[in-house]
């Protein structure tokens, strides 16, 4: 099996996820930017997993290491919302370069 | 049980029935059941008090301990049954069984044992290793008949040979060790104990186990406990009525059973501290169950405190104990199979089981540290009756008892003591306070004191017994003691709720006329411990004396027989105080005396007839005899038969045999200090010696002051420490240690003032000023430029750095 297709669809969506993250402003779009970041890594795993256990299903470590990841993503959208919320709540913005409160 | 101990020895011989077995490997479940009934008191009950009232609270726990109460009688039956018929030595019943019981250490015991003794059984040391891990992983509910890797064992006959040849422990003379290894096994009857273990933990390549014993000695404890709690629990409910913490005590009365049950069922001795200290635990909980007043809470911090004192030797004695005996399991067969095996270190054996021995000295009451057992009578009554009479004080004697064949080899006892001809430490300290305790129940004058200085004399009683070598004869009197010395403190209850609730026996008398149940059980039972032949106390006494008088090996302890055979004449004689002051004369209170409820006098009722039934377990062969030797067989010393462990036991053990010389003397005894008792109080004789100067008063002085041991503890131990020592250790503190510490001080300041003005300020600080000072700068200039506080800028110099150390990576690695 050919990994490198999967590979490059990782990368790239690694790259869409990383320009996404740090070029938007809408703190939404940064978020689902993280999402994809996580998601291209998820690709990563299963892919290895594919190509070092061809043909034996039993073997899934690479699938177990992507549920989890799914699940801290999940935790970790709770997290990320609930800051852009506040972050709504006090400014009535969820600009993220309007929050520069730790400017030195 | 009772009428089953005789009957079953007629039932022709059969294996145990399957459900029996069953049971024996299911028994952790009884603790199991009283842990449950705890936390569902300690969770739910004071809800369910407030929706259904004090009955249903103390329901749960009645049908708790009544469910545990039959499952223990459904397990002794089981073990008579075992016992009439036991799995004979080369079946896989019996390795299975054995390999249980022996835990972990079972494989390299048997290799040792293999490699030792005959070469051709070393081979068989890895499938004994499969047995055990079957034996003991999971407990099994199938019968130990057909565990699955028994039968693949079944052809390894030869280690287990070899297992039963080394428990053995025959005599003194170094050819029997040899004899031991080879022969010796088919001759001896022998009926392993029902063992079930998990894993508990393992440090390293050693792993622990946590288990049960099914044995006669913890069937007899189970059975004892269990049924003197449920008495307890159902006369609780009367005497305990409108109690302010009426859930808290049946709580505690839960956890209590379930811990004393845990103890007595451990497989190990790590197990049994734990236990031990639970039991502590409870008793401390509920002698402090009124703990308004300041005297109950005082009483249960003694009692707690003083159980520490021991609990440090008995930590001790298990550490030694493990180290000794291999340093591989706690497993209390292993130990006692060590103490057996004829390369056992004595001198190790004696330090274990002394260190072992001053637990037992806290926990079971004996001298010098049994002052917290009176005053523990602070505690409600029932509680008394259970906790400081009949279960858990006797935790101590369990353990000298499980552990038999450490103390034997380690006490020397089969050779009349360490000490020959006086005897050992365990026989003299409980013959110390079996005296003690007896003459300090003459000047109580609350009824419950008296008769806690009586069990305080008893437990001494079956120390001794242990200490002399008479087994059975102790376990017999720790069972005899339990069914009436529970009877009468709870007959003591219920004169106390007959007379609001006093015990002094000042505010008593003539209570004969209102509590005629309470007066004539307490009467018997009085009977049963003060030594009348028609009730159980004086059989077990008199075995207990007997085997004083025999000793083992033909080694008397004659000392020992004659402190035995005055102390019994004193407890005829403080019982008879106590008995007359109690019921007899004209009343002499303010309150109105009736009698207690029923569900209060039919425990009484049921303990003086077990009291009184127990005359028949353990007949002596010198009363069947002349019914011809079947009959003996089936009839004579039952309590013998099925509860003294023929497996890794003292092999050879003599059993004392009645002597109607010594049954006639303390019998004399007996009734002697009864008549003096007697004449004094009715008729006056030597009336008012105390109180004039001379002897007498010197006597009777020093018992009030209780031989001034309290007054030792508080202001030699404790005043010493906190007065003259507190001063000592504060001069010391402040001339010694701080001159030491000043002239440090000043030194060091010197120094520090040099070091300060030259290198400090010039050296050092010159060196960071500066470095402060590039970095303050360095910090101002990146503050610019990377400080923006825009998350997207850091995010941004974050992937860029991993993008650097990436590439960096592509380039140098490869």
């Amino acid at each position: 099996m050919l990994v490198n297709q999967f590979l490059f669809l990782g990368a790239a969506l690694f790259a869409i996820g990383v320009y996404g993250v740090l070029a938007r402003r809408n703190g939404v779009a940064v978020l689902m930017s993280i999402e994809l970041i996580l998601n291209s890594v998820n690709i990563n795993f299963l892919a290895f997993n594919a190509m070092h256990n061809q043909g034996n299903a039993s073997h899934a470590d690479g699938a177990v290491f992507a549920l989890f990841v799914i699940t801290v993503a999940a935790a970790e959208v709770g997290v990320g919302l609930a800051l852009i919320l506040m972050l709504y709540r006090t400014r009535r913005s969820i600009d993220v370069d309007k929050v520069d409160a730790l400017k030195g | 049980m009772h009428p089953m101990l005789l009957a079953a020895s007629d039932a022709a011989a059969g294996s145990a029935p399957a459900w029996t077995v069953t049971l024996m490997q299911w028994a952790f479940l009884i603790p199991l059941i009283m842990t449950g009934t705890f936390l569902f008191h300690l969770l739910l009950s004071k809800k369910l008090m407030k929706v259904a009232g004090e009955k249903a609270v103390a329901a749960i726990g009645i049908i708790a301990i009544t469910v545990c109460f039959f499952m223990s009688l459904g397990i002794g039956y089981g073990w008579i049954a075992r016992t009439n018929a036991p799995p004979a030595h080369d079946t896989p019943e019996y390795v299975a069984a054995e390999a249980a019981c022996f835990g972990p250490s079972n494989a390299e015991r048997e290799g040792a044992h293999g490699a030792a003794a005959a070469g051709e059984h070393g081979t068989e040391a890895p499938a004994a290793e499969g047995t055990t891990d079957h034996g003991g992983e999971t407990p099994s509910p199938t019968p130990a008949a057909e565990p699955a890797g028994a039968s693949e064992h079944g052809a390894g006959s030869g280690s287990m040979e070899l297992a039963g040849g080394t428990v053995l422990l025959s005599g003194d003379e170094p050819a029997a060790g040899a004899a031991a290894g080879g022969a010796a096994v088919e001759e001896h009857h022998s009926v392993p104990p029902v063992c079930t273990s998990v894993t508990w933990f393992e440090i390293g390549s050693h792993t622990f186990e946590a288990g049960t014993i099914v044995d006669g000695l913890s069937m007899m404890m189970l059975i004892t406990v269990t049924l003197i709690s449920m008495l307890v629990h159902w006369y609780s409910t009367a005497y305990l009525k409108g109690d302010v913490r009426f859930v808290h005590y049946y709580a505690f009365l839960s956890l209590f059973s379930a811990a004393m049950l845990f103890y007595v069922l451990s497989n190990n001795t790590l197990q049994m501290l734990t236990g031990w200290e639970l039991v502590g635990v409870c008793s401390f909980g509920l002698i402090g169950h009124w703990w308004e007043e300041k005297k109950n809470t005082d009483a249960a911090l003694k009692a707690f405190l003083t159980n520490r004192v021991g609990d440090v030797g008995l930590i001790l004695g298990v550490v030694v104990l493990f180290f000794g005996a291999g340093g591989s399991s706690f497993n209390v067969f292993h130990i006692n199979e060590y103490a057996s095996s004829s390369g056992a270190n004595t001198s190790l054996l004696f330090l274990g089981s002394l260190l072992l021995f001053f637990g037992v000295t806290s926990k079971s009451g004996q001298f010098p540290l049994h002052t917290w057992l009176p005053d523990a009578m602070a505690g409600p009554t029932p509680v008394s009756a259970l906790i400081h009479a009949a279960t858990m004080v006797v935790a101590g004697v369990y353990l000298v008892a499980r552990m038999y064949p450490t103390f034997y080899v380690g006490m020397n006892i089969g050779n009349g003591g360490n000490w020959a001809p006086v005897g050992n430490y365990v026989a003299i300290i409980g013959a110390i306070t079996a005296l003690v305790g007896a003459s300090l129940a003459f000047v109580q004058h609350d009824l419950k004191k008296v008769l806690a200085y009586s069990t305080v004399s008893q437990l001494g009683f079956m120390v001794m017994a242990l200490g002399v070598g008479a087994w059975t004869a102790a376990i017999f009197h720790l069972f005899t003691h339990a069914m009436f010395k529970a009877c009468l403190f709870l007959g003591a209850g219920s004169v106390s709720h007959a007379c609001h609730h006093t015990f002094d026996m000042r505010e008593m008398g003539g209570l004969e006329k209102y509590m005629p149940i309470t007066k004539r059980t307490f009467m018997l039972c009085t009977w049963a411990l003060a030594g009348v032949p028609i009730m159980s106390g004086f059989w077990s006494k008199d075995e207990i004396l007997a085997g004083a008088q025999q000793g083992q090996n033909g080694k008397p302890y004659y000392g020992i027989l004659a402190m035995g055979l005055v102390v019994g004449g004193m407890t005829a004689s403080y019982m008879t105080r106590a008995y007359h002051l109690t019921f007899k004369g004209e009343y002499r209170g303010h309150a109105h005396p009736h009698e207690s409820p029923k569900v209060m006098t039919a425990p009484l009722v049921i303990l003086t007839f077990l009291a009184f039934i127990a005359v028949f377990f353990n007949i002596p062969k010198y009363f069947t005899d002349f019914l011809g030797a079947s009959v003996t067989e089936k009839v004579a010393v039952r309590f013998e038969h099925f509860v003294e462990p023929t497996w890794v036991f003292v092999e050879g053990i003599d059993h004392p045999k009645f002597n109607l010389i010594v049954a006639g003397v303390s019998l004399l005894f007996a009734v002697a200090g009864w008549q003096i008792m007697k004449r004094y109080l009715t008729v006056g004789i030597a009336r008012g010696a105390t109180a004039k100067p001379g002897a007498a008063r010197f006597g009777y002085r020093l018992l009030e002051n209780k031989y001034y041991l309290d007054k030792i503890y508080e202001q030699g131990v404790r005043d010493g420490i906190r007065g003259p020592m507190a001063r000592a250790s504060y001069w010391f503190n402040m001339h010694v240690l701080d001159g030491i510490v000043n002239a440090f001080g000043i030194g060091a300041r010197k120094f520090g003032d040099l070091t300060y003005k030259y290198v400090d300020q010039k050296g050092i600080d010159g060196a960071i000023n500066g470095t402060g000072a590039v970095s303050n700068e360095g910090g101002q200039f990146l503050r610019t430029l990377f400080g923006t506080g825009k998350v997207q800028q850091y995010g941004a110099w974050l992937f860029g750095g991993a993008v650097v150390f990436a590439g960096m990576i592509v380039v140098f690695v490869k």
